[in-house]
């Protein structure tokens, strides 16, 4: 199947729809910000629901334990910030009062990674997932386009447990087909291919098909697995392919520490230890520059990915 | 020093009936107080480990809220609370004091107040949702979150037109940290009206008095100016914290929320525990706990 850019949306407005939708279908959800709703798209829910919807100002850390202290008395709560202040600001608050307390919270995390752009490195947060997926029941998903965060922050409230939702500023095509069935912890395979295996999460799963299609054109047939659901992975997915291809490239917007690609070479290492290559920032901070000079500069590209690709090939 | 106290409050005064209610169960509570400030000692001496100074600082309110002010079903344990009235500990180290009132008020077995701080134990060092032990709704070890988690459940019971009330009882020393400052601000600029609030104000922390440490200043001004209405008492008099109680909860429901100064003294009850912050965190030993469980009078049967 060739995937086609449907339109360019902030996957950011795919949180807005899907919360919005589900303050309507389901009374149970609340949510919380810390003066970012616009940045957020949660202007229609906090609009429409004003009951349902708290306004907490510049206190991440107060929203982070009013959102635990909501699930006491059966709410499901989403709250909003950058994915810096919703991860690193208040990883002790998250640690305690929501995945050691095993509260159902919704920890929906915008503006990840370096394409957050012009702001610079005290926002653009890299870190994250690692910090996320390192504390125990704690669900980690970084959807792709519009379509699959709008997918995600609906199949996260039906969940039970604490989740962390990442997602992105600027606006990127959208591929995902909208009726594309999303389960939590099952990857997607977008593309089968024999040669290699290339896994991608959020914004680089454009650039992994993109790279796809560019190794076609130098007679090398890529595999492109989406996986969204970073924690708890999808074992059997990832050793299906690899088992397939036997080489493996890692991609995601975010530190080669403690990211997708770690979690796919542990796996890997204990399984099926095969050659692979991670795109990803080398323990680096970003910088400001607009969104696609950062994914550039990097090395977050679809030509990396080819690089990539080209290289742990030659190591089969 | 209660009524001088009393007096200081602006709030309307509690009824004749009221009154005669809480005089009747005033040496009953007094009573159960001596029996969890053995447990305190006992469990701590038991796991040779824990935080008996602000246990038992703390030990009267905690009676005063459970056998008199709450309104709450310890059994079957329901972890929404929809209309009970719901306590959160913020300062979780005085977890003797909190799972010992909670066993005496029929949450889980007494004698399971032997297991403190043992392996594959439901009684945590601090107190944890994980092994599922009744009463405990919330994790808190790490301060200064508990007004946080406090308000939500109040959100939760306002959405659910829950009537009932929020407590939340916070330590002195966690003041240091930002995220009281947090909430405070935020119950104080939403009229926040569903919670009594409460500070453990014994004036020690870990190294040693709150004056040296990271001095509080006018405690009382600085959360009026958040917006709070705050009431002061001996928290260590359960007259006084049982009428302090009562004057928060008539005042629950309108503009401002309430917070109640407990002024208490870090380990009241035993002699050589009170007036230093040396056992904020420290186990007796034998001959010390021996002690100690002298001055305190046996009224509930050890566990």
């Amino acid at each position: 199947m060739k995937y086609k850019v449907l339109n360019y949306k902030d996957t950011r407005s795919g949180f807005g729809e899907g919360l919005f939708e589900l303050g309507q279908e389901n009374e149970k959800v609340v949510a919380l910000c810390a003066d970012l709703i616009g940045s957020l798209k949660m202007n229609a829910f906090a609009e429409t629901f004003p009951d349902r919807f708290f306004q907490v100002g510049i206190a991440e850390a107060n929203m982070i334990g009013m959102a635990a202290g909501l699930t006491i008395g059966g709410k499901i709560p989403f709250t909003g910030t950058f994915a810096n202040f919703s991860t690193s600001r208040v990883y002790d608050q998250i640690r305690q009062a929501v995945a050691y307390s095993g509260k159902n919270v919704k920890i929906c995390a915008s503006h990840a990674g370096i394409t957050l752009g012009e702001d610079g490195a005290t926002h653009q947060v890299l870190e994250d997932i690692a910090m996320m997926k390192a504390l125990p029941g704690m669900t980690v998903i970084n959807p792709c386009d519009f379509n699959q965060t709008k997918q995600a922050t609906k199949a996260i409230a039906d969940y039970e447990g604490p989740v962390y939702l990442r997602f992105g500023r600027p606006k990127v095509a959208t591929f995902i087909p909208y009726d594309m069935p999303f389960e939590i912890g099952k990857a997607i395979v977008l593309k089968e291919g024999t040669d290699v295996t290339l896994i991608a999460t959020g914004h680089l799963v454009w650039e992994a098909l993109n790279a796809a299609d560019m190794l076609e054109e130098k007679g090398i047939n890529a595999e492109v697995v989406n996986i969204h659901t970073i924690k708890p992975l999808d074992e059997e997915a990832v050793l299906k392919s690899v088992k397939k291809t036997g080489c493996v490239v890692t991609a995601e917007e975010h530190n080669v520490l403690g990211g997708l690609g770690e979690s796919i070479s542990g796996l890997l290492a204990r399984t099926v230890p095969v050659p692979m290559e991670m795109v990803a920032v080398n323990d680096a901070f970003g910088q400001s520059g607009k969104p696609d000079e950062l994914m550039e500069l990097y090395g977050l590209k679809d030509k990396n990915i080819v690089e990539a690709a080209q290289k742990v090939i030659v190591r089969k | 020093m209660a009524d001088q106290l009393a007096k200081k409050c602006t709030f309307a005064s509690i009824t004749k009936q009221k009154k005669s209610k809480i005089m009747a169960t005033i040496d009953e509570l007094k009573e159960i107080a001596s029996q969890v400030r053995r447990d305190i000692i006992r469990m701590v001496h038991g796991a040779a480990s824990g935080h008996p100074g602000g246990s038992l600082s703390a030990a009267d309110y905690l009676v005063a809220l459970y056998f008199e002010s709450m309104q709450h079903t310890p059994e079957p344990f329901d972890m929404d609370g929809i209309n009970q009235d719901i306590f959160i500990l913020s300062n979780g180290h005085i977890s003797p004091a909190y799972y010992s009132v909670l066993a005496r008020s029929g949450y889980f077995p007494v004698s399971e107040l032997a297991t403190f701080r043992q392996l594959h134990t439901r009684l945590q060092g601090h107190p944890a949702t994980m092994e599922k032990l009744p009463g405990i709704r919330i994790a808190s070890g790490s301060l200064g979150q508990g007004l946080s988690v406090a308000i939500g459940v109040s959100r939760a019971k306002k959405i659910n037109g829950d009537n009932k009330l929020v407590y939340c009882l916070m330590g002195d020393g966690e003041l240091d940290e930002g995220q009281p400052w947090e909430a405070m601000a935020y119950c104080g600029g939403n009229k926040v009206n569903n919670i009594i609030a409460a500070v453990d104000y014994n004036h020690k922390q870990i190294d040693g008095d709150t004056d040296d440490v990271m001095p509080l200043l006018d405690l009382k001004a600085k959360i009026e100016a958040f917006g709070w209405d705050v009431l002061e008492c001996n928290g260590n008099d359960m007259e006084a914290v049982v009428s302090t109680l009562q004057i928060a909860k008539e005042h629950t429901g309108k503009e401002k929320p309430v917070m109640i100064l407990l002024h208490t003294q870090m380990g009241m009850g035993v002699d050589f525990m009170m007036g230093t912050h040396k056992w904020h965190g420290a186990a007796p030993s034998d001959e010390q706990a021996e002690k100690a469980l002298a001055q305190l009078k046996e009224t509930l049967g050890d566990y």
